[in-house]
C-alpha cells in the first residue's frame, strides 16, 4: 500500500466509548452532535512530536521517589509494567507515556481537589517515560486511593492510574484509565461502563503480575495497550 | 487484528501531570518564521467555557515541514521547533505562542491539527484550524466541509499591540459546533 494512500479511519467505535452517555452527567452538555468528518491522511497526521531520551529524567518513572522531600510515600509500592503494541501486535517504540494518579487515600495534588483526605508531602503522583526498542515501559509507584465525585448518589471512583500515550504521528495517541483487578467499585463507574463493549472495558484493568512483583519490596501489575494509528508503512521503509 | 485499547477520560485534575509551564509555548527566539498567539476558549453546549479542558496543538514549521522521519523534507525542518503544544483552559482558555505554519503539499494553504480532551469526553475530539487570511477553499479537504459548517475551522487574524493573535472558539455542541473528525 502506498503510504499517501492510508486507511481515513483509526478509531474502531465498537470498542471506543461514545461521546455521550448521560450516567456519565458532564458527557451530556460536552458532547459534539453531529457525525464526525470522515479525514484522510495527510501528512500533517502522518507526523507527529518525536521524544528522545533527553527528555526523561533518571527519576521521571519512579513516583516513589521522584516527588520525595523527606521520605517514602505512604500506600502500598507497586510496579506497572507492559507493553505498547500496535494493531498488528507490534511493539511500539518511543511511545512517551505520561501518569498521573491521586495518594494512597485517595486525594490528588490539586487546589481542585477537595476530597477530606490527607495529602502526601513526599507524592505528586505524577510521572513519565519512553517505551523501549520492543515498546515496553515500567513505572514504580503507589496504588492510588478510590474517591468520591458527586457524579451520582454515593459516586466513587474505582482506584484508577491516569495514562497518556503519544505515538509516532498524530494518528496514535490515547488518553485512557488503567484499573485494578477484582475491584466492586468498577461495576458502579460511568466512566468505566462508558465503555458499551465488555470485552474492550475490561481491557482497561490490568493483571496481578508475580513476575514483575519484587520479593520482600512491591506488587506488579501487567498493563498492555493496544494503539490505533494509520499504518506505518514509512517506518519500514527506511530498512 | 489486536483489538484498540478503549479511551477514559482525561479526568478534572490532569493539569498538574500534563500541563507544563511553557508547554503552550512553541518558539524560541531563534524560530523562524511569523510569530503569532493562537488563542481561544473551549464552550459547552450551554455556551459556557470549559475550564478543565486540555486543548493541544500539531503543526508544520513557517517552510512547511516536520521534525519527523515520514517528511521528506525532515532534513530540513526548522531545528528551533519542536510542533507541540498543550494548553489547559482553567484561565480564562487556552493560548499558543507559536508559529504561522506554512502549507504542507499539496495543499496550498496552512493549518493546525487539534486534539481536546476534557471531563465528560470519555474520548477526545479531533479538529483543524485554518487561517482567516487565506482562501481555504483551495484546500480540498475544506472546500469538502458543509459550507455552512466550515468557518467553524476559521481563526481570525487580529491586529494587537502584542503581535498577530489569530483567535478560534472550539465549541462541543450547539449551533455553531466545530466540525470534528474522525481519527
Amino acid at each position: 500500500m502506498s503510504h499517501h494512500e492510508s486507511p481515513s479511519r483509526v478509531l474502531d467505535w465498537s470498542v471506543q466509548p461514545p461521546y455521550l452517555y448521560s450516567p456519565y452527567v458532564a458527557t451530556v452538555r460536552r458532547a459534539p452532535h453531529h457525525p464526525l468528518v470522515p479525514l484522510p491522511a495527510s501528512l500533517l497526521e502522518r507526523t507527529g512530536p518525536v521524544y528522545g531520551e533527553g527528555d526523561i529524567g533518571p527519576l521521571d518513572h519512579d513516583l516513589t521517589q521522584n516527588a520525595a522531600k523527606n521520605g517514602a510515600p505512604l500506600g502500598e509500592r507497586i510496579i506497572v509494567t507492559g507493553r505498547v503494541l500496535d494493531e498488528s501486535g507490534r511493539g511500539v517504540p518511543g511511545v512517551l507515556i505520561e501518569i498521573w494518579q491521586a495518594n494512597a487515600a485517595g486525594r490528588y495534588i490539586h487546589k481542585n481537589d477537595q476530597h477530606d483526605a490527607p495529602l502526601d508531602p513526599n507524592f505528586v503522583g505524577a510521572g513519565r517515560t519512553l517505551t523501549d526498542d520492543q515498546g515496553y515501559y515500567r513505572f514504580i509507584t503507589i496504588k492510588p486511593g478510590a474517591y468520591p465525585w458527586r457524579n451520582h448518589h454515593n459516586a466513587w471512583r474505582p482506584a484508577h492510574i491516569h495514562f497518556s500515550l503519544i505515538g509516532r504521528n498524530f494518528s496514535e495517541r490515547l488518553v485512557t484509565q488503567m484499573y485494578f483487578p477484582g475491584d466492586p467499585l468498577l461495576k458502579y463507574d460511568p466512566i468505566y461502563q462508558g465503555i458499551p463493549n465488555i470485552k474492550a472495558r475490561e481491557r482497561l484493568i490490568s493483571s496481578f503480575d508475580l513476575e514483575t512483583t519484587r520479593p520482600e519490596w512491591a506488587l506488579g501489575y501487567r498493563f498492555d495497550i493496544v494503539l490505533a494509528g494509520f499504518e506505518r508503512t514509512y517506518f519500514e521503509e527506511e530498512h | 487484528m489486536r483489538p484498540q485499547s478503549p479511551s477514559q477520560t482525561v479526568g478534572p485534575f490532569f493539569a498538574f501531570a500534563l500541563v507544563r509551564e511553557g508547554g503552550n509555548i512553541l518558539v524560541n527566539e531563534e524560530t523562524q518564521g511569523e510569530h503569532i498567539l493562537l488563542r481561544g476558549q473551549v464552550l459547552d453546549g450551554d455556551e459556557q467555557p470549559v475550564d478543565d479542558a486540555l486543548v493541544e496543538i500539531w503543526q508544520a514549521d513557517a517552510q512547511g515541514r516536520f521534525r519527523h522521519p515520514a517528511d521528506p523534507n525532515y532534513a530540513l525542518a526548522d531545528p528551533h521547533f519542536r510542533g507541540f503544544g498543550r494548553s489547559g483552559t482553567a484561565s480564562g482558555g487556552f493560548w499558543f505562542r507559536t508559529v504561522k505554519p506554512g502549507p504542507v503539499p499539496p495543499s496550498p494553504v496552512p493549518c493546525i491539527a487539534v486534539r481536546v480532551f476534557a471531563r465528560g469526553m470519555l474520548i477526545h475530539a479531533v479538529s483543524r484550524v485554518y487561517f482567516s487570511d487565506h482562501d481555504n477553499t483551495q484546500d480540498p479537504l475544506f472546500a469538502s466541509l458543509d459550507p455552512e459548517r466550515r468557518e467553524t475551522l476559521v481563526a481570525e487574524r487580529q491586529l494587537t499591540p502584542a503581535g498577530v493573535v489569530y483567535r478560534w472558539d472550539i465549541r462541543l455542541q450547539g449551533p455553531h459546533e466545530t466540525i470534528f473528525f474522525d481519527l
